[in-house]
């Protein structure tokens, strides 16, 4: 049994490690220091931190400030209010100008569990995705988190980084290599590639783990990065293994999905099949119960894969 | 009150005099634009650029300017005008506002302005923003002073007020907010649409220094920044009565001229009643 830690304690654990390197790192917080982590930032170098209340608009602009000022600013809340309540502040201010914020959420997707649907966010990427200048990543165990921050830290310009809440399985190790935009092959395979991010590259190894034992060869790629995407590791899936199925704790509208099948539709079109939210809010529940509720465990991506390897036998093209 | 010498009064008021000629022949030139708030702000804006700001117009980024923010970005006119005219960049440019890829945008892009300290256009975000860069003042040690200018129409947004409560919360007193209370806004009179007022009492009851003048009164203008740098441990704002469209006789109280240019007659007319050569 894989170690369970939670993104979000690789994101607090980054954020000290950075302070104690750069003194220009600061961080902003809307009243959610302890749920984000960035509270161990807080308690290491009080003077660089800021806690702005209940106040997401607030938070973005004046991290905009400081960064203006050549400060690296992170700024932090749930997934859904700082790409949510404040998105036309992160779009007019932090993007268009291309400032050095690091908006970093915790509580993302559905996994964030018994506070229900006002908590969960499964917009987020889609809406930060669209915006022009912003990259957009989603760590899919601790240690990958903590590769993004830090990477995202040495970068300038605007980020968006999602978190999630609960305890999950951690699938790398403190040395795999991490770079922007670069996805992992996590898993080699010939026959179908499951394209996933977050948590739900955990479920896709597992996925492949029992495709495999039914001889269905799946190459499982780690999307870290949703933007700019990793074009070439899209356009090789596509050609190499002829059908794809994508996973996401997130919409299937504007998410990984849709920017994997925006490469797909352009440069080598194959059957694709999208694991994700389909067009519906979340809601209260056991972290556990939510994932099977919305169709977001391994069993799922299984199904996903027999389907496209069922169009990919009969070709339209070509 | 401070003295003033009438020298320094007599030029601030020329300067600002120069700034409307810029305004009214940008707008009329570029057939589009908005008047009557770049007019009324025209004094005290003139006042920071070209007598209390710290700023060096050959260096755009240098670390101790003091920084000026137009948070109200629909009078960037006003901020093109004092920008070009203290020589950030050539006056020519004025001539391109609006136009598809010129470096003076409909709103104040700072990726395309030099001197442009922030972008802005949507309302409600710029206080924040000078929080941002008060606190990054303060923890680096230096003593430039973060200037902006709020519009009154704009104090109806939330965030305004997000941003109030955070900097009297951080007590920033490197900060001075100047509102242009001009009572009017696109769909009428303030009082009509959003009654913002009693506006002195707000401010305070957030925690700030509060100083009230008559925006176009350049001994008042200039004691009231003089004595916003003196307080400590408050944000300042300074509340400047003013005159939308102030300057030119039809667009004075004109609600019309919030974000409409004058015709080439119009623009004639104005600029002979402002006395631009």
């Amino acid at each position: 049994m894989a170690e369970m830690k939670a993104t979000r304690d690789g994101y607090g654990e980054a954020l000290v490690e950075l302070g104690g390197v750069n003194e220009n790192i600061v961080v902003l917080d809307a009243d959610l220091a302890g749920s984000t982590r960035t509270s161990k930032f807080r308690d290491a170098f009080p003077d660089r931190f800021f806690n702005m209340g209940v106040a997401e608009q607030n938070l973005i602009n004046t991290a905009a400030g400081l960064a203006a000022c050549g400060k690296v600013a992170f700024a932090s809340s749930f997934a859904i209010f700082a790409s949510g309540r404040a998105w036309e502040q992160v779009r007019n201010t932090v993007a268009a100008a291309k400032l050095n914020v690091k908006i970093v959420s915790s509580h993302g997707g559905v996994s964030v569990g018994p506070d229900g649907l006002s908590h969960q966010s499964v917009e987020d990427i889609s809406i930060m995705r669209t915006i022009p200048n912003m990259r957009v990543m989603v760590p899919c165990d601790y240690w990958e988190a903590k590769k993004a921050v830090k990477a995202a830290a040495a970068e300038s310009g605007p980020f968006y980084i999602r978190m999630g809440r609960s305890k999950s399985p951690v699938v790398t190790s403190e040395d795999d290599p991490f770079e922007i935009g670069v996805a992992v092959v996590m898993r080699e395979g010939t026959d179908v590639s499951i394209i996933a991010c977050g948590i739900m590259v955990e479920a896709a190894l597992r996925a492949a783990e029992e495709l495999g034992e039914t001889g269905v060869s799946a190459r499982v790629i780690d999307m870290h990065t949703i933007k700019p995407i990793d074009g070439s590791a899209v356009i090789n899936a596509a050609r190499e293994t002829g059908a794809i199925v994508t996973a996401e704790e997130h919409s299937v509208i504007g998410g990984l999905g849709s920017a994997v099948s925006e490469i797909v539709v352009g440069e080598c079109p194959v059957p694709v099949k999208m694991v994700g939210i389909q067009d519906r809010f979340g809601q209260s529940g056991h972290p556990d119960d939510l994932m099977r509720e919305y169709g977001l465990e391994a069993k799922d991506i299984v199904a996903a894969a027999r389907d496209v390897l069922k169009r990919k036998s009969k070709p339209r093209y070509g | 009150m401070k003295k003033y010498s009438p020298e320094l009064i007599n030029k601030l008021t020329d300067k600002a005099r120069l700034l409307r000629c810029h305004v009214v022949e940008m707008i009329a030139r570029a057939e589009s634009g908005h008047p009557g708030g770049s007019l009324s702000a025209a004094d005290m804006i003139a006042a920071l650029f070209f007598h209390k700001l710290r700023h060096d117009p050959l260096k755009p980024d240098w670390a101790d300017r003091d920084r000026m923010l137009f948070s109200k970005g629909h009078a960037a006119p006003l901020w093109y005008a004092a920008l070009g005219e203290c020589g950030y960049f050539p006056k020519s440019e004025f001539a391109r506002l609006r136009e598809c890829g010129s470096i003076l945008q409909g709103h104040p892009d700072m990726l395309k302005t030099p001197g442009v300290n922030m972008s802005s256009g949507s309302l409600g975000q710029g206080l924040s923003i000078a929080n941002g860069m008060a606190l990054a003042g303060r923890i680096d040690g230096k003593d430039y002073r973060v200037y902006v200018l709020l519009g009154d129409g704009e104090i109806q947004e939330g965030q305004i007020w997000e941003a109030a409560m955070a900097a009297g919360h951080y007590s920033l007193d490197n900060l001075c907010a100047v509102l242009d209370f001009n009572g009017l806004q696109i769909d009428g009179r303030l009082q009509d649409v959003m009654n913002p007022e009693p506006i002195p009492e707000k401010w305070r009851a957030f925690g700030w220094n509060v100083i009230e003048i008559d925006g176009h009164d350049m001994s008042q203008i200039l004691a009231a920044y003089d004595d916003a740098g003196e307080v400590k441990g408050m944000p300042t704002i300074v509340i400047g009565k003013t005159v939308k469209g102030k300057g030119v006789s039809f667009m004075e109280h004109a609600i019309g001229f919030h974000g409409v240019a004058p015709t080439e007659e119009e623009c004639k007319q104005a600029l002979e009643e402002l006395g631009c050569g």
